[in-house]
């Protein structure tokens, strides 16, 4: 445990304490649901999934909560993951390999910019 | 920053440790590594989620679902199940049990929470929940920005007297500890909580330990002690060991110890448990026992701040005072000196008790009223019945009957009405309780607790004590009165300590305020309430007894005569006075007079 020997040390440590109470709740900016049903897992969402929390992870973002589902049947579309940033509209993205997951991140939820290819329509 | 998407906290108290916790920690870790998810889910210990009776327990988040009564078996299964492929598994879901804290609700209409506020909100045991809620700010402010006679005039603007029971203004008393000459000082914090029925105290150092502890540092830097002791009673032992993790994190994190913060001041706390003697609770007899000595009291001048621990200066608060220290340094004196009146400022926690709707803990600012207290925090008396007494100060305070309700609760007007602040016991009373019986369990209790040093408390409060139960015997004597009030005099007079110079006061604010019952007691041989056992008799209303002989079968000690159908007699010189024929018949037809 680092000694805390002057104000700044303790206001950091303010700020992550607050930050894990953070992740004790069940608020967050954005949503991301990657579906993981038996169907979902062997077309891969397990690495999609992997790719988003790597991309949070690196880029530093916070507010996002990443969750999991069971099939959504549409089996022939998975990996599918549904995102929902703010009180926008939801937005299904079907066929989501490592690479589209990390520019969902990257472009949907940091930029708000729809990443067009991958939605599947509702 | 390390993301994970998923947290678990696994409850690691004893009792979930004993019913396998451990195993399943472990078992937890190995199958997240096996499904190769422990880089996005992260296992926590914690403490006290659910109450471990049916442990070991888990809470995950972000979804906060609660599981119980998992074994190691169970875990494969869970971890595939809820952190693979997202399902709640609904048959490990802990039973939602409504949890009711029957010691401190939600704050009523009327409190304001300043000591309390923490108090259920964080976790005891994490400081970094502490310091969420700008724990040890206070500290960092006065250890980097104030000299000690900076934050002895903030004490002092504040207004904040001492919340043991005396009111001695605690900016006053931190002086004069740092006027008084040497090298090394003490600082004691008295948190042996003896009035019965009381918990205040105890409730902030079981919810929020850090704030004890950082006012404590903080007056310890003023005085300029090193080293400081809370004298906290062995009947608590959760207060206890939560006071010791608290300490123990403060350690680590370098807020006791060595140079805190980076200021050359050097401050550690230990605990030191008493065994509840309520004497204990009178400073210099803390001190003593703290010493390793008998805990009794001596004769002051010299003060603690002159001659105190050891030979000493010693500073001594109550958990309470320093409790309110940090929020007096964070949100400044003029915040605090907002609340209550010109010469009592701030809040004070009362565990009030009796036959009120709603028991428990309250935090009000000082200057409400009696009535506001009892009526609109407390919801009124209980089952509709009347109000007759309050009884305010702990087992030496006193009680005041229906014309102080509209008294503000403040130092002063309780003392010159005949009660005292006390340490925060409230105790209320309605219209079937027999005053002088009141007085006899006080006096009983104090009788019990004198520690015997000096003559008028040992031996004074057992002839009054005999006065007493004589009289609640049907044995009263013409004179008995006099006698009461010449001992009550002396007592006071003459007690060495607060415990015998408070001991008769219960006795003299009843014989003060409900005068006629002493009367009735002694020269009518009659208890107006119907409480004294030897002066009520029980007797079966003949134009309303059925004859059902409910009463004949239930009477233990066969009191009661007569044939079915036909009007029952009891007799009373069989009679005990329990009153269960009256609890059993149907017909209300047992009277008592």
């Amino acid at each position: 445990m680092p000694t805390v020997k002057s104000l700044d040390d303790l206001k950091k440590i303010r700020e992550e304490a607050l930050e894990k109470r953070k992740a004790k709740t069940t608020e967050g900016r954005a949503q991301v649901t990657v579906a993981m049903g038996t169907c979902g897992i062997a077309a891969g969402a397990r690495d999609t999934m992997k790719a988003i929390l790597d991309t949070i992870e690196q880029d530093n973002l916070t507010g996002i909560l990443v969750t999991q589902t069971g099939c959504m049947g549409m089996c022939e579309k998975e990996p599918i993951v549904q995102v929902v940033v703010g009180d926008q509209e939801k937005v299904i993205y079907g066929k989501v390999n490592p690479e589209v997951a990390r520019r969902i991140v990257e472009e949907h939820i940091v930029k708000d910019q729809i990443v067009k290819e991958n939605v599947i329509p509702a | 920053m390390k993301y994970y998407r998923s947290h678990v906290l696994v409850c690691v108290d004893p009792e979930c440790l004993r019913k396998g916790a451990h195993e399943v920690l472990d078992s937890l870790q190995d199958e997240l590594v096996a499904q190769g998810l422990i880089d996005e889910v992260q296992v926590l210990e914690t403490s006290r989620l659910g109450g471990c009776s049916n442990g070991p327990e888990m809470m995950v988040y972000p979804e906060g679902v609660h599981y119980s009564g998992l074994t190691v078996d169970d875990i494969p299964y869970l971890v595939e199940e809820h952190f693979l492929k997202g399902r709640v598994v609904q048959k490990f879901i802990a039973p939602t049990i409504s949890f009711a804290d029957e010691e401190l609700s939600a704050p009523k209409a009327k409190e304001v929470r300043v000591v309390l506020r923490n108090c259920g909100k964080i976790d005891p045991e994490n400081i970094e929940d502490y310091i969420a809620e700008d724990g040890y700010m206070a500290l960092a402010k006065v250890l980097t920005e104030m000299t000690p006679e900076q934050v002895i005039d903030e004490i002092i603007r504040s207004g904040l007297r001492g919340r043991g029971g005396a009111g001695f203004p605690a900016g006053k008393k931190w002086q004069l500890a740092r006027m008084n000459p040497g090298d090394v000082k003490y600082l004691t914090c008295n948190a042996d909580e003896g009035d019965p029925g009381a918990f205040m105290n105890r409730r902030v150092l079981e919810g929020d330990p850090h704030s004890v502890l950082e006012g404590m540092i903080i007056a310890a830097y003023v005085i300029g002690a090193n080293h400081g002791y809370v004298y906290c009673r062995a009947e608590y032992p959760v207060a206890v060991r939560t006071l010791n993790i608290a300490i123990q994190q403060a350690r680590a994190f370098g807020f006791l110890g060595e140079n805190i913060f980076g200021s050359g001041f050097s401050f550690d706390i230990e605990v030191r448990k008493g065994a509840g003697a309520f004497v204990c609770g009178e400073e210099t007899a803390l001190i003593a026992s703290i010493e390793g000595k008998r805990g009794e009291p001596r004769p002051r001048p010299p003060f603690p701040a002159v001659k105190g621990l050891w030979g000493k200066p010693t500073n001594n608060n109550n958990v309470e005072t320093y409790a309110n220290v940090p929020q007096i340094i964070l949100k400044g004196a003029d915040w605090f000196a907002s609340m209550g009146t010109a010469k009592s400022k701030g809040t004070k926690t009362f565990a009030v008790a009796g036959d009120v709707k709603y028991t428990g803990l309250i935090e009000v600012p000082l200057g409400i009223t009696i009535r506001e207290v009892i009526y609109d925090v407390g919801g009124g008396i209980k089952d509709n019945k009347g109000f007759k007494a309050v009884q305010i100060g702990g087992p030496m305070g006193g009680c005041l009957p229906a014309s102080a309700l509209d008294l503000p609760i403040d130092y002063e007007s309780l003392s010159s009405a005949g009660a005292m602040m006390g340490s925060g016991g409230l105790v209320v009373m309605d219209d079937e309780t027999c005053m002088v019986d009141i007085a006899r369990f006080f006096m009983d209790f104090t009788q019990d607790e004198s520690c015997g040093k000096c003559t008028p408390c040992r031996v004074g409060t057992r002839r009054i004590l005999e006065v007493l139960e004589r009289i609640c015997a049907g044995k009263g004597r013409d004179g008995d009165i006099e006698t009461l009030e010449m001992l009550c005099q002396d007592i006071m007079a003459t007690s060495l300590c607060g415990l015998g110079q408070g001991a008769p006061n219960p006795v003299v604010s009843t014989l003060k305020h409900f005068r006629d019952e002493y009367i009735a007691h002694i020269y009518e041989k009659r208890c107006p309430a119907k409480v004294c056992k030897a002066l009520i008799t029980y007797a079966i209303l003949p134009d309303v007894c059925t004859g059902c002989m409910v009463c004949a079968r239930n009477c233990p000690v066969e009191a009661i005569h007569g044939e079915r159908r036909k009007v029952h007699t009891i007799d009373p010189d069989v009679c005990i006075r329990c009153g269960i024929c009256m609890q059993v018949c149907n017909f209300n037809a047992v009277s008592v007079n």
